[in-house]
């Protein structure tokens, strides 16, 4: 690598490992929560988090010094770490907490990732000048995990990216974002958090021999108390229902009968 | 709705009767609607004909084939909804020498589900219900016209899944599927419909219902008749119920796509697969270039990245499924490990799913080539066996023998590897005739002459009658007529599918060696 004048930069893609999102969800019959005994796999957003990471440091090259997952999760979460690695990122860290745990909240995910991301720069000497994360996890559709870090941190951000574009020496980024009926073009001094939309990218396949390397990457792992966090949430989950079911419909033989049966469900012609 | 026309009138009956019919056929009169109208509610009549009169629409795609390459004149569809009404159409048209075509999602590639001339189509599609299903022997019961798909979404609360599975799912229908006796993507692992079908229900061409729907795994009771109506393409009766033996759903399953630098590597990496992957093997199939850079360029899944791509000669994606995540994956990833660190490596690279949408991405790249292909042009379709060995020769050859043909588009392989079935595509702008008379009998006479079979498992139909000589010895095609003449006397099931009526008892000319019902060589 050669050493350029500026400071190299470094990424942090936080993941979060989901039902997959090609499961058909059902509810536990006690209504607590929905049955976990399903396939799971990285958040898609997630997904194009990484993605898009790994995408910057092929256009930008070197100027890109580290790319490095976080998933904060049961231990379990070890598997989409994997797959991260096996697309590309250089390093994990998988912050751990007991199956029989609840799942935390977006306040103390984002709390849990300013403690590393301060850990990263005074312990490591490796500071973070980028976050990119997933716009919401399919799983429970909080989409409040990115805002709140950059609130947290006192950072900028861009929400719901569909394009990033990271001028490495001028250590900023120009991202176009999705709102409603358009997009709007922002810029921004780095550091600074982004999170993903849809349209950002289609995440590869991980290769055989990436697959092979992503053995040997290293994955630290860490306790919420190592970082001095508290995962317990702050609600309490009453009670998880199905939608309604819908009524089974019926068929007619002949027009007639249609129109009979429109007659006796009240319909009337204009 | 139905809009009134004429639309009958233009079809002149009796003189279009096809050359390839037996004698004692006739057509359909308004007197036979009169009476199917007699036990069939209106919705399960379709027809041209007064007093029905629908329109030329409502009945065209009964009289079209998947691929566009056939084209029936059927008048009429009916629509039983159970056996005993389909038992009632079939006594009626037995007694009156109508034809019969059954079918079901019309998925077929040979131009067996529709008709030759104006024979009845028997559609199976009101017949979609679920019998019966043992979730502790994992026994499936179902109605003929139950479509594959939804078999599969019913099994899987119950953690089963079908023993069969093709691109065609969504559409094809388990009775379709048990009269072509498909074969597919899980032969490899769950053998074939002959092993994993317990029992049929067929509805025979007297009209008298063959009940042989055991839920037995053994019965040795003399003749194993429903092993007849597997494979017999409609012309020995009507399937209206099957019973299947289902496994149940692997807990753990993954897939790879390999990219290999040259055909030649495809028999010792099958070899090492084998060796390596033991029982969690379940699917190892095989294609060209060709066939993936037409599935890519028409949407059929996500591509590769162009450095995983580049140098490949083709392509073989293997599927593991087994009982415990991590056993499998420890093993793949052995094999994996072999396979990249070998001195003389076998494949260039690969890449394995990661999640369960990336699974069904790789499948997609492998199962939409048929409909690539359909997309691109018009296809003539070859499904052979022959050793694995020649696969790429064949493949070759046939594109030697059609270089700079005017209409050509292209020539592909693909196939199912692990069961020496090669799938070869010959996809040109339209048919014509030109390159019809290339392929054949050429091809099948190459196949002939490698001990191979000219349909490993899309049947005869109505494209391979004149070549099932090259498969078949003369005293097996005898006793195949032997057996058709005994349960169909009077040639109404499916006539001018698998098997030609005897000299002499065909209706005006005999056809030329080679022309089938195809359009470009009417
Ligand atoms: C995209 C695609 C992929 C395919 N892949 C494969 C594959 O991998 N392996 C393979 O083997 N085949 C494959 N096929 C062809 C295969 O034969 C059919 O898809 C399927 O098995 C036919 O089912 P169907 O219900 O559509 O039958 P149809 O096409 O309607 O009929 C096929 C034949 O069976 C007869 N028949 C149908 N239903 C009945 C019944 N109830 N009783 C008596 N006879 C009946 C018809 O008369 C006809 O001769 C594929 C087709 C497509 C379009």
């Amino acid at each position: 690598m050669h050493p350029t004048s500026a400071r190299l930069l470094n990424i942090l893609v936080p993941i979060k490992r989901t039902i997959d999102y090609a499961v058909k969800i059902r509810v536990n019959p006690q209504n607590t929560g929905v049955d976990t005994n399903v396939k799971h796999s990285m958040n898609p957003f997630d997904e194009i988090a990484v993605e898009e990471a790994i995408r910057q440091r092929e256009r930008n090259k070197d100027a890109i010094k580290s790319i490095k997952v976080v998933s904060i999760g049961p231990p379990k979460a070890s598997e989409v770490i994997r797959s991260a690695l096996a697309m590309g990122a250089d390093s994990g860290i998988h912050v751990e907490y007991p199956d029989s745990a609840p799942s935390p909240e977006p306040l103390a995910i984002a709390k849990t990732l300013k403690a590393i991301i301060e850990r990263e720069a005074k312990e490591k000497n490796a500071p973070i000048d980028l976050v990119i994360l997933g716009k919401q996890a399919i799983d429970d559709d909080a989409g409040q995990t990115g805002q709140m870090l950059a609130g947290l941190l006192g950072w900028g951000q861009a929400t719901y990216a569909s394009k990033v574009e990271l001028d490495a020496s001028g250590k900023s980024a120009n991202v176009t974002t999705e709102i409603d009926g358009g997009s709007q073009q922002l810029k921004g001094q780095l550091p600074m958090v982004i999170t993903t939309d849809l349209r950002l990218n289609e995440p590869r396949y991980a290769s055989l021999p990436n697959i092979m390397k992503a053995k040997k990457k290293p994955v630290e792992k860490l306790s919420p108390s190592d970082l001095g966090i508290d995962l317990t949430p702050l609600l309490e989950t009453i009670r998880i229902s199905e939608p309604a079911k819908r009524q089974a419909g019926a068929k007619v033989e002949t027009v007639e009968e249609l129109v009979a049966k429109l007659k006796e469900a009240g319909f009337k012609a204009a | 709705m139905y809009t009134i026309t004429r639309a009958s009138r233009r079809f002149p009956r009796r003189n279009l009767l096809p050359k390839l019919y037996a004698r004692s056929l006739t057509s359909l009169t308004s007197s036979d609607l009169d009476h199917f109208a007699s036990f069939l509610p209106r919705t399960s009549i379709i027809s041209t004909m007064a007093p029905f009169s629908d329109g030329p629409e409502a009945i065209a795609q009964y009289n079209a084939d998947w691929m566009g390459k056939y084209q029936g004149r059927a008048t009429t569809v009916l629509r039983p909804r159970t056996t005993e009404e389909v038992s009632k159409i079939v006594r009626h048209c037995n007694e009156r020498g109508i034809g019969l075509v059954p079918q079901g999602g019309n998925t077929g590639l040979v131009g067996g589900s529709v008709p030759v001339g104006d024979e009845v189509v028997l559609s199976l599609g009101n017949m979609s219900k679920v019998r019966s299903f043992d979730p502790v022997s994992g026994i499936l019961v179902a109605d003929a016209g139950c479509v594959l798909e939804s078999l599969s979404d019913y099994l899987q609360p119950h953690a089963h899944l079908m023993p069969l599975d093709l691109g065609a799912k969504g559409s094809c229908q388990i009775g379709g599927n048990v009269a072509t006796n498909a074969g597919g993507l899980r032969l490899l692992r769950y053998g074939s419909l002959h092993g994993s079908v317990l029992g049929l229900e067929v509805v025979l061409p007297s009209g008298q219902i063959l009940n042989a729907l055991t839920t037995l795994r053994k019965d040795n009771t003399g003749y194993d008749l429903k092993q007849l109506f597997i494979g017999s393409e409609g012309t020995l009766g009507v399937i209206t119920g099957v019973s299947i033996l289902t496994p149940p759903i692997p807990r753990a399953s993954n897939n790879v796509i390999l990219a290999l630098p040259r055909f030649e590597n495809v028999l010792p990496l099958f070899g090492e697969v084998k060796a390596r992957l033991g029982e969690i093997l379940s699917a190892f199939e095989w294609l060209d270039r060709g066939s993936y850079d037409l599935a890519v360029k028409h949407g059929q899944g996500r591509a590769l990245s162009e450095d995983e791509v580049e140098g490949a000669a083709c392509f073989v994606l293997v599927e593991t499924s087994g009982g415990r995540g991590e056993h499998d994956e420890e093993k793949l990833t052995d094999l994996l490990e072999f396979l990249l660190s070998a001195d003389t490596p076998l494949i260039n690279t690969g890449v394995l799913a990661q999640s369960p949408a990336q699974f069904s991405s790789l499948w997609a790249l492998r199962e939409g080539v048929t409909e690539a292909v359909s997309k691109e042009g018009k296809a003539y379709k070859y499904d052979i066996s022959i050793p694995l060995s020649k696969f790429e020769e064949v493949v070759n050859m046939t594109k030697e023998r059609l270089k700079n043909v005017e209409g050509v588009l292209g020539v592909i392989g693909y196939g199912h590897v692990g069961d020496g079935n090669l799938h070869l595509n010959i996809i040109a702008s339209s048919y014509t005739p030109t390159i019809a008379s290339l392929l054949e009998p050429w091809l099948y006479e190459h196949v002939s002459s490698l001990n191979g079979s000219i349909s490993a498992e899309h049947g005869i139909g109505a494209m391979k009658t004149h070549a099932l000589k090259y498969s078949k010895d003369e005293v097996s095609i005898e006793w195949m007529r032997k057996i058709k003449e005994m349960f169909d006397p009077k040639g109404i099931m499916n006539p001018g599918k698998v098997l030609l009526p005897r000299e002499g008892n065909v209706m005006g000319e005999g056809e030329k060696e080679g022309s089938g019902t195809a359009r470009a060589q009417e």
